[in-house]
C-alpha cells in the first residue's frame, strides 16, 4: 500500500527544522485579543502588525451589538445553503447595502473570500473560455480557475504589455475572456496598472475582474477600492472582495452591472454548495461597511500609519516589496533561515508580523510582512520601526 | 509524441537557471520532482518557454507535463500549429 500522505514528507521536513529555530511561525496561537492590534501571544502583550485588520475594526463596539443582536434574533448559524435552506433578510440586506456602497447593480456575498473567488472564476468562465490572469495572482483565485475548466494563461505580473502579446497569440480562438487583476497584491502591497489594462482591454476586447481583497475599504476617495482610486470603475466588468480585511469580520462578494449577474447565483457551486454565513457574521460585516462610508477618517489614519512605517524601514535602509506606500509593507530577506530567525526575533520583542517563504511569494522571496491598521497608534508604528532597525537592518548590515 | 533534439536542448539551456541541484539536465529528468521546483517556479519556467518559442501553452497543459521531453513534444506541436 503506498501511504497517501508520504507525499507532504518534504513539507514535514520543513515544517520541523522550523520549529527547531523557535515557535510555530506558520501555525501561531493567539491566547487573547485584547484589541485590533494587541494579543497576548506566549504570556507576553504583543503588537499585531501582521492581521489585514486596515480599518481595526473588529472590536467597534457598534459592529459587535449588531452581531450579538443578530444572533440573539436569527440563531448561531444557518444551517445550510441559500439555495437550499433560503435566504435570511439579513443576507439580502447586506447585498443591497453593498452595492450602493459599490454603485454596482448587483452583488452577492458569498461564505469566505476565498468562495467568492472560486465562485466568481467558476461561474464566469467555462471550459470553452480561456482565463488570462496575473502571475502573482493570490491562491484563490488559481484555484477558482482551475475549478472552472478554462483555459489558463499567466502573464508576466502588472505587464499590460505581456498580456497584450498572450492575448494576440490567442486570437481567434473559440469561448470568451476574462483577465484577472488585484487591486493590491497580498504579499508585496504592489498595486495593479488599471488604467494600462483598461487601454488594452479597449483593443482586445474581453471582460476584466478586479480583485480588490486588500484594497477594498483602503483605496480610493470613496473607499471603493483600486479602481475607485485609479477613476477607471466602469471599465471594471466584476468585482471581488472580502469582509475578513477591511470589514472585520468573515465573508466575501462578488458585484458587477452586468443584466445577467443573478444568474450566477445558479451556476457558482461554491456559493451553492455550501452554507450561507452566519447571522452574527452578515450583521457585523453590514455595520462595518456602513462605517467605511460614514468615517472616510480611518482611511486618512491608516494613509497616514502607512506611509509613517513606509518612510520609518526606509531610513532603516530595508529592501521593500515595493516603492509605493500601501498597508502592506513587506520587507525583502536575504534566505529562508534568517527570515525565519529574524521573525522568532520580532516576537519575542513584541510584535507580530507575517512569514512568506516560497512559493506563497513571487520570484523565491523570503518576506517578513507588515499590514498596517489605522488603529495603530503613531506610537506602535515608531516601535514597529525601532524593532525592524534591531533585529532586521543590524542583520542585514553584518 | 516524441519532441525534436533541437528543442530539447533549448529548453534545457532555458531550466538550467531554474536548477539549483547541479544535476545534469537530459530529456528523461523530471522538471518537478528531480529538480526540486516548487510549483510557482515551474509556472515561471513555462513562461520563458513561452516566450522563447512565441508559443502558448496553458497551465492546464503545464499540469500534466512531466519530463523535459513531454514540455519538448507539446512545444513542438505547438510551434507547428502556429
Amino acid at each position: 500500500m503506498i501511504d497517501l500522505l508520504d507525499k507532504h514528507k518534504t513539507i514535514a521536513e520543513r515544517h520541523a527544522r522550523m520549529m527547531t529555530m523557535g515557535v510555530n511561525a506558520v501555525g501561531l496561537t493567539n491566547d487573547k485579543i485584547l484589541s485590533p492590534t494587541r494579543a497576548m501571544i506566549n504570556g507576553r502583550e504583543t503588537i499585531l502588525a501582521g492581521t489585514n485588520n486596515y480599518m481595526g475594526i473588529t472590536f467597534d463596539v457598534d459592529c459587535i451589538k449588531a452581531g450579538q443582536e443578530a444572533m440573539a434574533e436569527f440563531g448561531t448559524g444557518t444551517t445550510g445553503s441559500r439555495i437550499a435552506n433560503g435566504s435570511y433578510a439579513l443576507h439580502k440586506e447586506l447585498e443591497a447595502e453593498l452595492a450602493r456602497f459599490l454603485k454596482r447593480k448587483h452583488c452577492i456575498v458569498f461564505t469566505t473570500g476565498y468562495q467568492a473567488n472560486l465562485g466568481m472564476m467558476s461561474g464566469l468562465a467555462g471550459p470553452k473560455d480561456t482565463i488570462f490572469l496575473d502571475a502573482d495572482s493570490h491562491s484563490s483565485i488559481y484555484d477558482g480557475c482551475t475549478l472552472s475548466g478554462a483555459k489558463l494563461v499567466r502573464f508576466r505580473h502588472n505587464d499590460a504589455t505581456d498580456l497584450d502579446k498572450r492575448l494576440t497569440r490567442s486570437e481567434g480562438e473559440e469561448g470568451g475572456r476574462l483577465v484577472v487583476v488585484e487591486g493590491i497584491y497580498s504579499m508585496l502591497g504592489d498595486r495593479a496598472p488599471l488604467a494600462d489594462f483598461v487601454a488594452v482591454k479597449k483593443k482586445h476586447g474581453f471582460q476584466l475582474l478586479a480583485d480588490e481583497a486588500h484594497s477594498f475599504g483602503v483605496l480610493g476617495p470613496h473607499g471603493r477600492g483600486l479602481a475607485d482610486e485609479a477613476g477607471v470603475e466602469d471599465d471594471i466588468d466584476f468585482i471581488v472582495g472580502t469582509f475578513s480585511k477591511s470589514v472585520g469580520a468573515i465573508g466575501g462578494f462578488g458585484a458587477g452591472n452586468h443584466p445577467m449577474f443573478e444568474t450566477l447565483r445558479y451556476a457558482m457551486r461554491p456559493y451553492m454548495f455550501t452554507a450561507s454565513s452566519s447571522p452574527a457574521s452578515i450583521a457585523t460585516s453590514l455595520a462595518a461597511i456602513r462605517k467605511l462610508a460614514a468615517e472616510p477618517e480611518r482611511r486618512d489614519r491608516l494613509r497616514a500609519n502607512s506611509a509613517r512605517l513606509f518612510a520609518g524601514f526606509k531610513g532603516l535602509g530595508l529592501d521593500m516589496g515595493c516603492d509605493m506606500v500601501s498597508p502592506v509593507i513587506a520587507v525583502k530577506c536575504a534566505d529562508e533561515v534568517s527570515t525565519i530567525g529574524m521573525w522568532n526575533a520580532l516576537l519575542e520583542a513584541g510584535v507580530y508580523v507575517n512569514i512568506a517563504l516560497p512559493p506563497g511569494t513571487p520570484n523565491k522571496l523570503c518576506l517578513l510582512r507588515c499590514s498596517v491598521s489605522a488603529a495603530h497608534s503613531f506610537d506602535d508604528i515608531d516601535k514597529i520601526i525601532a524593532l525592524f532597525g534591531k533585529v532586521v537592518a543590524s542583520r542585514a548590515a553584518a | 509524441m516524441t519532441a525534436s533534439p533541437e528543442t530539447i536542448d533549448q529548453i534545457c539551456k532555458l531550466l538550467e537557471p531554474f536548477n539549483s541541484t547541479g544535476k545534469a539536465l537530459t530529456s528523461d529528468t523530471e522538471i518537478s520532482a528531480d529538480l526540486n521546483i516548487d510549483s510557482v517556479a515551474v509556472m515561471d519556467f513555462v513562461m520563458e518557454v513561452e516566450d522563447h518559442f512565441d508559443i502558448e501553452i496553458p497551465l492546464n497543459v503545464v499540469s500534466e507535463t512531466h519530463s523535459i521531453s513531454d514540455l519538448a513534444a507539446v512545444v513542438d506541436a505547438r510551434v507547428k500549429k502556429a
